[in-house]
């Protein structure tokens, strides 16, 4: 590998910048800034000019952008579609007016930068750094000054002033603190319950399917179909809806009762009919997939995966504890109602959520 | 007044100790420098000297898309509505015609249907709020690979560490604004978030919310927070930071004439001034081209916000997704304490990484400062191979983000890749603790490779390619010796040796016993610095040495 250092065949390109001097006591030694190479632009006049045209012709084509912005906002209609390949069909305006205005500022700017790199000059230059400490001669007489300043306040002398000035300064943002009390309620038992808290066993409470709006009876629920409800008289027009509905909605799912291994859960259904919580244990986003064969709910968000012919038990994913289960039966006219509230919070845990 | 006037009239006027201004512009300048002092500033920095290297030009890519984000936004704000009052919908997007939404939806909607260029303008604001936040990030890479982060310049990295933090949260304020499916399920992920804090996190969540989830109040609050808070703050910061960059002046790389006591490159004026004003305009071209061409966030797509609905992957904008990640691949993890109380470690423990892996970056500057014990400026950028320790370390952590940003998306990965979500989220739990380390001897020996290298290229040329065959029928290859100027870039960089326990004896023979922190002051410094953590670099006495033989192979 090793070879004779002075079998100096090909000249490295670019390898001499000119003005190195070579000392040879330190060959690692600083050589110094290279002399300044000329561009083709430095020397040949004809390239100056040319380069100068460019820059001309990219602010040129700046401009007849911004006319064609203008344009097109007039003349293009907001709903019109075109097709562009390989887009698809977008707005046209969208399109016009964002290629347009894309055009006219890149222009300005790929011509600066061209102005930058071939006309100006590019001649590096060395500027000194000063260091960003002060000299001990600053510094001392600063420290100086502060010491007079504060001798002459008599903070530290006057300690009552100095205490109590420094009581009022922690008391005053307090008066903030206390401001922001009426930011929102206290959590009281807010979270505790939901908008099926109002149903009893003497007054019990339809569940009503969210698509058709109408109560349902046993036989609408199919085996392997995952159905959403919520309370009667829960209309999207409340002013509190989407308040409520974080809480009430409802997946209905029905399962062979031999297949519920759950003997709570099955109790609390009816005919297998499962009525749980729609809303994820996890961080509260609405279960949304089914998978009839297994029984298996997951939330879409965060992959929680709910066994719900077991009791929602927890199978997969982050969620801390299972599905709260509503508490179901068939009212005189036989309706699917529910007699009561959920039997634990429903949504995320919280600190007082009893376990 | 007569009398007034009358005593400097016909008498000579005070005269000023300027000479005349040549002509109008100079005489406004005057004017300005009398009031403002324009001059003493503009002697400093007109001509002021910046280094040139493509790495240098990623900050400013950062302020580029800010002064677009502010630009734009001003303009949104014009349109849109920041209420949750209930709305029923009856513009031209047909598809939801008839549907109750929110004022904040349905504005954004209008936006982008009613209002000609308004869809522009929405799209270039959120495009260019992902490659502000994008950009910093690799600025920050730049910062730190460079070991730009010494001093005098740790309290400006925390200046850019507090911009990509609030840069993050402004990004997800706006993002939620409009109300649509996609931003509701963000803010009921953040709402479910701040139950699993303690004891204070119901009160916390009433505070913040108004009320119960969602309320009315979230959506204007958050408003404020996003066109006024956080932008206020993160402008004045800014501010400090571009002054602060001024002020250090810009670090530069090892090369010919270039030291520690100067900076070398063009000056301000007129070449950065021609550069750095024309990069404006190509970043905000690209972004405005990036909007015409690509959709981003079609909230008419999603449909306005129902707490009892959801699409499938619901993801966030990428710079949340490796909180997405913590929270996802997060065993769900919940006890029972002090009789009855619910702690919710499952989403309380994501909740305090997140921070924590943010901030593992703002501490690092003031770590191997520590570890060296260095206490002198630095303005000449390392070559990220010659501090392996710390280039292992960073990658470490941008391999830490990488697997949870893959956490993050895994329902994509597996329908993508027809992958087990599950097996995905294992692995993810696996990798979490197991690919840093991994990443970091994987790069420190990379490091120490290159360094071996660019030894090699200093002591022994470099190959040229050409075969000779010496008369006795050897092959050897021809090695180009390197110019004085490579040498001496090659070798630049200096090599901190590592600490030394202080002797276990004083001068006097008494015993001394190091404390906990000098063990492991020097512990660490070992592993950054000592024997087999660097290669050491070749001195000009090896490099005379072999080449003063002349032919003695």
């Amino acid at each position: 590998m090793s070879h004779d250092m002075s079998e100096n065949l090909p000249e490295a390109h670019g390898a001499s910048h000119g003005a190195e001097v070579v000392t040879h006591d330190d060959p690692f030694a600083d050589p110094g800034l290279p002399a300044h190479e000329p561009r083709r632009t430095d020397i040949d006049e004809r390239a100056a000019k040319r380069a100068e045209r460019q820059v001309s012709l990219m602010f040129v084509l700046s401009m007849l952008a911004t006319v064609g912005f203008i344009a097109s906002y007039a003349a293009i209609d907001a709903d019109k579609l075109v097709y562009i390949f390989p887009l698809g069909k977008v707005s046209a305006l969208n399109f016009a007016l964002g290629m347009t205005l894309g055009v006219a500022l890149f222009c300005i700017g790929a011509g600066a930068v061209h102005w930058a790199r071939t006309l100006m000059s590019d001649h590096e230059l060395p500027a000194d750094r000063h260091p960003i400490e002060a000299s001990d001669e600053v510094r001392n007489d600063v420290i100086e000054q502060f010491k007079t300043g504060a001798a002459e306040s008599g903070f530290g002398r006057r300690k009552m002033i100095r205490n109590t000035l420094i009581g009022s300064m922690a008391l005053v943002p307090l008066s903030g603190v206390v401001l922001l009390r009426d930011l929102g309620p206290l959590p009281e038992k807010k979270l505790l319950h939901t908008g099926w808290d109002e149903a009893t066993q003497a007054k019990p409470i339809q569940l009503v399917n969210m698509n058709t709006d109408q109560p349902m009876k046993p036989e609408d629920i199919i085996q392997g179909s995952l159905t959403f409800a919520k309370p009667h008289g829960l209309e999207e027009s409340d002013e509190d809806f989407q308040q409520r509905i974080a809480k009430d909605a409802l997946m209905l799912v029905r399962i062979a009762p031999e297949d519920i291994k759950d003997a709570q859960s099955r109790d609390m259904g009816f005919e297998g009919i499962l009525a749980y919580s729609k809303i994820c244990t996890h961080v509260g986003c609405p279960i949304s997939l089914y998978e009839q064969q297994t029984h298996h709910a997951l939330c879409p968000c965060h992959q929680s995966t709910f066994d719900l012919a077991d009791g929602a038990r927890v199978i997969f994913g982050p969620a801390g504890h299972p599905l709260p289960q509503l508490k179901i039966t068939t009212d005189e006219q036989g309706f699917l109602v529910a007699t009561g509230d959920f039997d634990e919070p429903v949504g995320p845990s919280y600190w007082e959520r009893k376990r | 007044m007569s009398t007034a006037s009358g005593t400097t009239t016909g008498a000579s006027k005070p005269a000023s100790t300027r000479a005349k201004p040549a002509n109008k512009a100079e005489a406004t300048a005057d004017w300005v420098d009398g009031r403002l002092g324009i001059y003493s500033l503009a002697k400093a920095n007109l001509r002021k000297i910046f280094p040139d290297h493509w790495s240098f030009m990623l900050g400013e890519i950062c302020l580029y898309s800010f002064i677009i984000i502010i630009l734009t936004g001003v303009y949104l704000t014009m349109f849109f509505k920041p209420s949750m009052a209930e709305t029923v919908y009856h513009g031209s997007y047909l598809p939801l015609n008839g549907i109750r939404m929110s004022e904040a939806y349905a504005s954004t909607v209008d936006i982008s249907f009613e209002i000609r260029g308004g869809l522009l303008i929405r799209q270039i604001h959120h495009w260019a709020a992902l490659v502000f936040v994008a950009a910093m990030f690799v600025h920050m890479m730049r910062v730190f690979f460079t070991g730009a982060f010494r001093k005098p310049r740790e309290i400006n990295w925390l200046f850019g560490f507090l911009l990509l933090c609030l840069g993050f949260f402004d990004g997800f304020f706006g993002y939620s604004l409009p109300d649509d499916l996609l931003s509701g399920t963000g803010i009921r992920f953040m709402e479910g978030a701040i139950l699993a804090v303690p004891i204070v996190g119901t009160y916390i969540q009433m505070f913040l919310f108004g009320g119960e989830f969602p309320g009315t109040d979230i959506i204007p609050r958050f408003f404020t927070i996003h066109v006024l808070l956080i932008p206020g703050i993160m402008l004045g910061l800014l501010v400090a930071h571009l002054i602060l960059v001024f002020y250090h002046k810009h670090t530069q790389w090892a090369g010919p004439g270039k030291t520690e006591k100067n900076v070398v490159g063009m000056p301000l004026m007129p070449v950065y001034m021609a550069k750095a004003g024309g990069f404006f305009f190509l970043v905000f071209g690209i972004i405005a081209a990036m909007s015409a061409i690509a959709t981003i966030n079609p909230v008419w797509a999603y449909g306005p916000y129902r707490p009892d609905q959801v699409s499938t992957d619901a993801q966030p904008d990428w710079y949340m997704g490796f909180a997405e990640g913590l929270i996802r691949f997060m065993p769900g993890w919940e006890i029972s304490v002090w009789g009855g109380h619910t702690l919710n470690l499952g989403v309380f423990i994501p909740l305090m990484l997140f921070p924590l892996v943010l901030v593992a970056i703002a501490v690092y500057p003031f770590i191997e400062s520590w570890v060296t014990g260095d206490k002198r400026e630095h303005h000449i950028l390392d070559r990220p191979r010659n501090a392996p320790v710390r280039t292992a370390l960073g990658a470490a952590w941008i391999s830490l983000y990488l697997v949870l940003l893959v956490g993050g998306g895994n329902d994509l990965f597996a329908t993508h890749l027809h992958m087990s979500i599950n097996t995905i989220t294992y692995m993810v739990r696996v990798g979490f603790f197991v690919v840093p380390v991994i990443t970091f001897f994987v790069t420190k020996r990379w490091c120490l490779g290159l360094q071996r290298r660019d030894k090699d290229k200093v002591l022994h040329g470099r190959e040229s390619g050409i075969i000779k065959r010496l008369p006795h029928g050897e092959f050897v290859e021809v090695h180009t010796p390197l110019s004085q100027t490579d040498l001496h870039t090659l070798t630049a960089h200096e090599q901190p040796q590592p600490l030394e326990l202080p002797a276990e004896t004083d001068e006097n023979g008494v015993a001394r016993k190091a404390g906990v922190v000098t063990k492991t002051r020097t512990k660490l410094s070992e592993g950054f610095y000592g024997e087999g953590n660097q290669i050491a670099k070749p001195t000009s006495e090896e490099y005379l040495e072999i080449t003063s033989g002349h032919g003695h192979h």
